[in-house]
């Protein structure tokens, strides 16, 4: 489904990207795992084309992602912001049903707050909050919402940026099931960006772990703890002695 | 510093400079070609109206009122030395319509809505708002900046209107109040001695600097660079622009309506 190759992007003389390679098949669900700054938002970000990479390709269906109908691509995603990045100009359901007010998808008024309700309590929110403005939510309640417009239009693949940080334990595993519901049942392919390793395995069909510029290791969760691995093995075991310094 | 050092960085300075204009003039060409094809956003096209027209009222009223007083006291008390008081009426219509008004009103349109707009859109860059439109198969162009720019195109031509008459209004007030002018005679003169020229040349300093106010705003925005810093610089060039812009645009305007 989504194919990246030699991908490289750097900012100034920051090479964050040095040659990523990645692929997630259809209907799965790929968590990338990696230290802070390591260019997890960045990789997330080059595929949608908000950040063109220096050189390699991105294919999404087989088709290289920068060419074609740009409308008819997006129309594909959902993406939560790892910073909500929530209108803060509109009530908390048009933001959910932003998508639904307008353009093609665009649906009567009635409706499309029917289904912004819908979504705001998949994702543990009561409708009392939908007339509310995003800055008077918290910051887990914020980053709910997003999570509710990145698939309240039902897209074929959603990226999630950090979906469980700030959340309580308890809301953590009401997202961690709504992801892996979203993926088993609407069989859409996922692709989460996540530090909580409980996540990790609540989310995964396959890992990948990014450290510098590179997919450091990649496969199946299952296969995770006996990868031999010293960067993943420090990784998921949060030591801070092994081969990844603590200072970057 | 050698003549050659001088004369480089004297081109280096004109080269920067244009390939700024350039840039402008590629956005205000993007501009409009997304304002005339659709998808359009009337809900966003009407709250611009409201916040760009409606909303700047106060704002040019007060600023046109307090001018066209002044003006009034200046031609008299100037005109007295060489007993051309009575001139007073028909100075303060042309000063006020051709040259105060539009200025004025696009001075102030360059401190409230430039500043708003950029403000208000390069937070949105900051906080990834504007990648998310793009996400939700938006174009941030047409979303944010066609409505804007449009907005202003339409409404500040009738500020300056408003301006116009009232700045008019002030010179007639402290003209029959405290110089002694009688009037009818006082509205009469104005009405006849302004041209539709006149007229029409206020009207289109109005649109155009209307244009360049929202342009500069959303284009600032736009290229906004990281953090509250990046938001405050954005927000203090676009004025900058803006009002610079107005100014050299009005030069030109003027030279175009009246020296030919
Ligand atoms: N627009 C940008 N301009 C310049 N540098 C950037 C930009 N976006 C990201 N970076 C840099 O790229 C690097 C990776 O950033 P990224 O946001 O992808 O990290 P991350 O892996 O998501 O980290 P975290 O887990 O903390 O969210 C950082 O060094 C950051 O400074
Ligand atoms: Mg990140």
């Amino acid at each position: 489904m989504i194919r990246m190759q030699n991908v490289q992007k750097a900012f100034g003389d920051n090479r964050v990207l040095r040659g990523l390679d990645l692929h997630i098949p259809k209907a799965t669900s790929m968590v990338i795992i990696g230290g802070s700054g390591t260019g997890k938002s960045v990789a997330l970000k080059t595929v949608l084309g908000l950040i063109t990479p220096d050189s390699g390709t991105i294919l999404v269906d087989g088709k290289p992602a920068d060419k074609g109908d740009r409308d008819a691509f997006l129309a594909k995603f959902g993406m939560l912001f790892q910073g909500g990045a929530l209108f803060d100009s509109l009530p908390v359901w048009q933001n959910v049903a932003f998508r639904l007010l307008r353009g093609t998808l665009k649906r009567p008024v009635e409706e499309a707050r029917e289904i912004a309700i819908e979504k705001l309590r998949r994702v543990g929110l009561k409708s009392e909050v939908a007339d509310r403005f995003p800055a008077e939510l918290s910051g887990g309640m914020q980053k709910r919402v997003g999570l509710a417009r990145a698939i309240a239009a039902e897209p074929e693949i959603i990226f999630f940026d950090e979906p469980t940080t700030g959340l309580d334990p308890i809301m953590s595993g009401v997202i961690n099931d709504l992801i892996r519901e979203i993926v088993v049942e609407m069989g859409a392919t996922a692709m989460t960006i996540t530090h909580d390793m409980s996540s990790v395995r609540a989310i995964a069909d396959n890992v990948a772990m990014l450290h510098d510029g590179v997919i450091q290791w990649t496969g199946p969760v299952a296969d995770m703890d006996a990868s031999g691995d010293p960067y993943l093995d420090q990784f998921i075991h949060g030591r801070a002695e092994g081969p990844i310094e603590a200072v970057r | 510093m050698s003549p050659i050092a001088l004369l480089a960085q004297l081109g280096r300075a004109v080269l920067t400079a244009l390939a700024a204009l350039g840039r402008l003039s590629l956005f205000a060409a993007d501009t409009l070609s997304h304002m005339l094809r659709p998808p359009f956003y009337p809900r966003e096209f009407f709250a611009s109206l409201l916040n760009i027209g409606w909303l700047s009222l106060p704002v040019v009223g007060l600023t046109a009122i307090f001018t066209g007083g002044a003006l009034a006291l200046q031609i008299y008390s100037g005109g007295a030395r060489f007993n051309a008081e009575a001139v007073v009426p028909q100075i303060v219509a042309i000063g006020i319509v051709r040259e105060l008004g539009p200025v004025l009103v696009g001075l102030m349109i360059a401190a409230r809505v430039t500043s708003s707009i950029a403000a208000e859109i390069a937070t949105m860059k900051v906080t990834e708002q504007i990648d998310a439109l793009v996400t939700l198969s938006t174009h941030p162009m047409k979303y944010l900046v066609a409505p804007r720019v449009a907005a202003a195109l339409i409404t500040v031509p009738l500020l300056v209107a408003v301006g116009d008459i009232i700045g008019i209004a002030g010179g007639y007030t402290v003209a029959t109040q405290n110089l002694g002018f009688n009037a009818a005679a006082y509205i009469k003169n104005t009405v006849d001695f302004l041209e539709l020229k006149d007229v029409v040349s206020s009207l289109v300093k109005g649109c155009a600097f209307g244009g360049i106010a929202a342009t500069m705003g959303c284009y600032y925005g736009i290229q906004s660079g990281r953090g509250a810093q990046g938001v405050g610089a954005a927000t203090k060039s676009s004025v900058e622009a803006a009002a610079i812009l107005i100014l050299a645009a009005n030069f030109v305007l003027t030279g175009i309506f009246f020296s030919l």
